[in-house]
């Protein structure tokens, strides 16, 4: 419960400020240290020769000639690797009858997916490596490829492990369905299809194995959002005592929750150090990374509502059918974004009869699996679609219908009828200020002007519900070894500055910043005098690192405790040295005060020179505790959810269907604000990401399985001068599962954007009888939709 | 392979004599032969910007050119730009308004807005985002970017127009 005084006038007061990051600088001057920089003695290079098949099953592989080709270190194929890695499996046990077959760095017999990697050539520089990947014959017999996923959801299992390609199939039904839609008023059904689309982190994905056989002991330099996470994988695949692996991830050129997977790349290249005993350094480039990073989303959904005569939602009635790839992730699958779907449906509103089938599918593609907002843009855009249908329907204006469906900010706590617990959202206030702050009644009498002339203008809004602070029930409970929980260690250094190091991980959101500022704030010294590190498990306590939206909200708390200790600890050696209670002391602006009349009595640097060099001042028997570790698991609700609604502007070209996006508004909230710098920052690239997805990004397969747009030049990526400006505004409303009170916001932005965007289009759109409910929505959709082409 | 070619270059001020492979890019040769590693490669088909740097002070994409294209010519990349000193308004605006995240764009961001700012145009918002319309960025959206050159390039006219009274 937090009656936290984030009094923004005391000095220190750093939570709720906007400041800027101090690790920034670095990157500002070309001095980030990303794994693609890094160089080592003796370090090696790896490139892949990858399946040119979606299906097939290998014949033979000649590697004798790019074995003698100079500079070639070793060629390594399935069986090298097999033989020394434990497979994978990606299933939770809590999504009952998952099934996904085993995994081994390279395939042993078939190759399941168009740039699977196949052989391995490690040489002395990666140019040597592809002339000789050039070199290498392997013979692939094609089988036919299921690209298709509802075809694949009948046809023969293409795993010899599986009886079929259903890898988790699961229904909800809170009862009433039927019922609900027989005595419905209004009842609007839509069937939605969402693209594959993918990460495309500037920084590609990059590893650097470095394996010492004097100590069996693995260093990975890791371009990860999750080092602890890898450290386990590493440990236990490869049969290495975990203390003796450290996985460092330092400067991280982009993640978004792409490079928390394991890839067979990396597995392969770890796999390849221990043989050779050298390091190894692997960075995919950007062909690879289309072929073999993680894609996202890829549903097709048919969703109903039932609604009564005042366009109350009375229930809904869900079918998400999502393809996978070859093989579900690993370690957290690919099914939990078909199961937040399914859950997060309906989410801003009260009804109680809801109904949901999903079905996740293999089928000969890349694997999918959670990318930033899993399965939230899904769940968004079908209801705030359908909830824009009926109101076209009954003629109610967007936001006329959502009031009217909200669940009161009054009513929590409340239970979802798909099972979320929400502790209190805010969804009314929300829905008010966006209204407000985008000035809509003027904004529609200006689309009513413009279309008069012509113009076709639209106006979106999307309510969102985000899951934030995961608890064990995310992944701990499904038997992943997966941390819910943050460590922290707060270091006194003898100078009186603290040095914190901590199990949340960077990746640019300002992780580092927002812990430095809690901690100074907790401890009453200056910013400038806390150096905080983050991304390595030799020097920072095990995890869970960053995602899902739990760096501020976990993190911060662990940090908050730990502040709070240390800060006990110092008072108490103080107490020692100025023969005072340590109840009436307190630490401001780095000195030591009387706590009611502010006088300063000692400075912490003097404190921390007694304790660290002359102890033998202090009273005997004093141990003075410098420094503290401390642990934060969360507590209370599983999840701690978010919300907010967002609207989008755009100028839709009905001739050539180009769609101009004019503005982009949210309202979000995350509770409480550590820096609203970095919150706005972390929205608004959310929200670009979202619109990525609803315009522009697909990747696009041949029927024989075939990625054909995997280069930066043919898949469409938002830039600069197709984005909106886009404003932000927020409200607080703190869980009180903590302290801090903090919820996550990195997913807020992508949650609801594509929604508000296909509302948005489709609002430009009435009254020429077309109706988009596909993304992205391509100038060749739109016209189609038109019937124009 | 191929045998290597002398080229004589100036990188960020300073002559670089050195044996480079034909095949080897600008880019490469910057990041891996004289480990200038703040310029990045992002696409390695002039698509992203990352790799942008200077070339006889004209933006230039170092992954499309071979280190032995640039025999003779005078390179700069943000290392050089920080060390003289020449973007110090741009990148203390970049940091003020968080106008990065990871920072793998960062660099050619600020060669590019190096560019547009020297081209002495009268720049928006809209101008600006169209300067930028090479240059890929995943973390920001783009707009606290757009914020921190109109900045700047606000603050340098006021200076300028302080000087010329
Ligand atoms: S690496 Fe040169 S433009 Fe992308
Ligand atoms: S800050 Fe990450 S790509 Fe621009």
């Amino acid at each position: 419960m937090n009656a936290f005084a984030g009094s923004i006038d005391r000095p220190n007061s750093y939570i709720g400020r906007s400041v800027s990051r101090p690790n920034a600088k670095r990157l500002l001057e070309g001095r980030g240290r990303y794994v693609t920089d890094l160089v080592l003695p003796r370090m090696l290079h790896a490139a892949f020769v990858r399946s040119p098949y979606a299906h097939g099953k290998i014949v033979s592989i000649d590697i004798e000639e790019a074995k003698a080709l100079s500079g070639v270190r070793a060629v390594f194929t399935g069986e090298d690797l097999a033989s020394i890695c434990a497979p994978w499996t990606g299933t939770l046990e809590h999504f009952t009858n998952m099934k996904s077959p085993p995994q081994v760095p390279l395939p042993l017999e078939k190759v399941m997916w168009s740039g699977q990697p196949v052989v391995l050539i490690i040489a002395d520089s990666r140019a040597v490596a592809e002339d000789a990947a050039e070199l290498v014959i392997v013979d692939i017999e094609e089988l036919p490829a299921l690209a298709d996923p509802v075809d694949a959801m009948s046809a023969a299992a293409m795993s010899k492990e599986l009886a079929d390609n259903i890898c988790f199939a699961t229904k909800l039904d809170s009862g009433g369905v039927e019922e609900a839609f027989d005595a419905a008023d209004t009842a609007v059904e839509q069937s939605f299809i969402f693209g594959r689309h993918t990460a495309v982190t500037l920084e590609p994905r990059a590893i650097v194995a470095d394996y010492d056989p004097s100590e069996n002991r693995l260093t990975a330099h890791h371009a990860t959002q999750t080092p602890y996470q890898f450290q386990d994988v590493y440990s236990r695949h490869y049969g290495i005592p975990e203390a003796n692996v450290r996985v460092i991830a330092p400067d991280i050129g982009g993640s978004f929750g792409m490079k928390l997977h394991v890839y067979h790349e990396e597995m392969a290249v770890v796999g390849a150090s221990i043989l050779l005993g050298r390091p190894i350094k692997y960075v995919a480039d950007r062909m690879e990374s289309f072929v073999s990073d993680i894609h996202a989303r890829d549903h097709r959904v048919t969703g109903r509502l039932a609604l009564d005569r005042d366009g109350r939602i009375t229930a809904m009635d869900v079918d998400d059918v999502t393809a996978i790839g070859a093989f579900s992730s690993y370690p957290r699958t690919s099914a939990v974004e078909g199961n937040q779907v399914i859950r997060l449906m309906g989410a801003p509103y009260d009804f109680s009869s809801y109904r949901a089938n999903l079905s996740v599918v293999f089928q000969n593609k890349v694997q999918t699996s959670q990318y930033r907002a899993v399965g939230h843009p899904i769940a968004c855009a079908v209801t705030e679609c359908l909830v824009d249908a009926a109101a076209r329907e009954l003629s109610l204006d967007p936001f006329e219908i959502r009031e009217r469906n909200l669940i009161p900010d009054s009513s929590y706590p409340r239970t979802s009828p798909t099972g979320y617990q929400f502790e209190k959202l805010s969804h009314q206030v929300c829905l008010a200020r966006l209204k407000s702050m985008m000035n809509y009644d003027a904004l529609r009498v200006e689309q009513a002007g413009l279309r008069e002339k012509g113009i076709l203008r639209g106006i979106g809004i999307a309510l969102f519900v985000e899951i934030t602070n995961p608890s064990p029930a995310f992944y701990g409970v499904g038997g992943a070894r997966i941390s819910a929980q943050d460590g922290a260690i707060l270091k006194l250094t003898p100078s009186g500055e603290v040095h914190c190091s901590i199990s949340v991980t960077e990746q640019g959101q300002g992780t580092e910043t927002i812990i430095g500022q809690i901690v100074a704030d907790q401890l009453g010294i200056d910013r400038e005098k806390v150096r905080v590190m983050t991304g390595d498990t030799d020097t920072t306590p095990h995890g869970g690192a960053t995602w899902a939206c739990r760096g501020a909200g976990i993190g911060g708390e662990t940090a908050l405790q730990a502040a709070r200790k240390l800060k006990a600890n110092l008072l108490a050696v103080a107490g020692l040295i100025l023969q005072a209670q340590p109840g009436e002391l307190d630490i401001r602006a780095d000195w030591i005060v009387e706590t009611v009349t502010g006088q300063q009595r000692i400075s912490l640097a003097e404190v921390a020179r007694v304790a660290f060099f002359r102890s033998d001042t202090l009273p005997p028997e004093t141990q003075a505790q410098l420094s503290v570790v401390h642990h934060y698991a969360p507590q209370g609700y599983p999840f701690a959810f978010t919300n907010g609604a967002q609207s989008c502007l755009v100028e839709v070209d009905a001739e050539t269907g180009f769609v101009k996006i004019l503005k982009h508004w949210v309202v979000e909230d995350c509770g409480r604000i550590i820096n609203p710098l970095l919150v706005d920052e972390q929205v608004r690239g959310g929200v670009v990401q979202g619109l990525g997805a609803a315009f522009f990004e697909e990747c696009l397969y041949n029927e024989e399985g075939q990625l054909t747009n995997g280069s930066l030049a043919d898949y469409l990526v938002p830039m600069a001068c197709e984005m909106p400006d886009i404003e932000i505004s927020h409200v607080e409303t703190p869980t009180r599962d903590t302290e801090l009170g903090a919820k996550g916001c990195g997913e807020a932005g992508t949650a609801a954007a594509s929604a508000a965007a296909m509302n948005a289009v489709n609002d430009a759109l009435v009254g020429h009888g077309a109706v988009l409910t596909q993304i992205p929505m391509t100038p060749t959709r739109i016209l189609k939709a038109l019937g124009t082409i | 392979m191929s045998g290597k070619v002398t080229i004589s270059l100036a990188v960020n001020g300073e002559t670089i004599e050195a044996l480079v492979a034909p095949r080897t890019t600008l880019a490469d040769f910057l990041r891996q032969d004289i480990q200038l590693t703040g310029t990045h490669t992002g696409c390695e088909m002039g698509v992203c910007g990352a790799c942008l740097v200077l070339l006889d002070d004209r933006p230039v994409h170092a992954c499309l050119m071979f280190a032995v294209q640039a025999d003779g010519c005078a390179v700069e990349t943000v290392e050089g730009l920080t060390h003289r000193r020449a973007i110090d308004d741009l990148q203390k605006a970049f940091h003020e308004r968080n106008a990065l995240q990871c920072g793998f764009c960062t660099a050619g961001m600020l060669v590019s807005a190096y560019g547009v700012l020297a081209s002495g145009d009268e720049l928006d918002r809209d101008s600006i985002r169209d300067a930028l319309s090479g240059n890929y960025c995943r973390c920001t959206g783009y707009e606290s970017i757009v914020d921190a050159i109109e900045t700047t390039a606000r603050l340098r006219r006021q200076h300028m127009e302080k000087e010329e009274a």
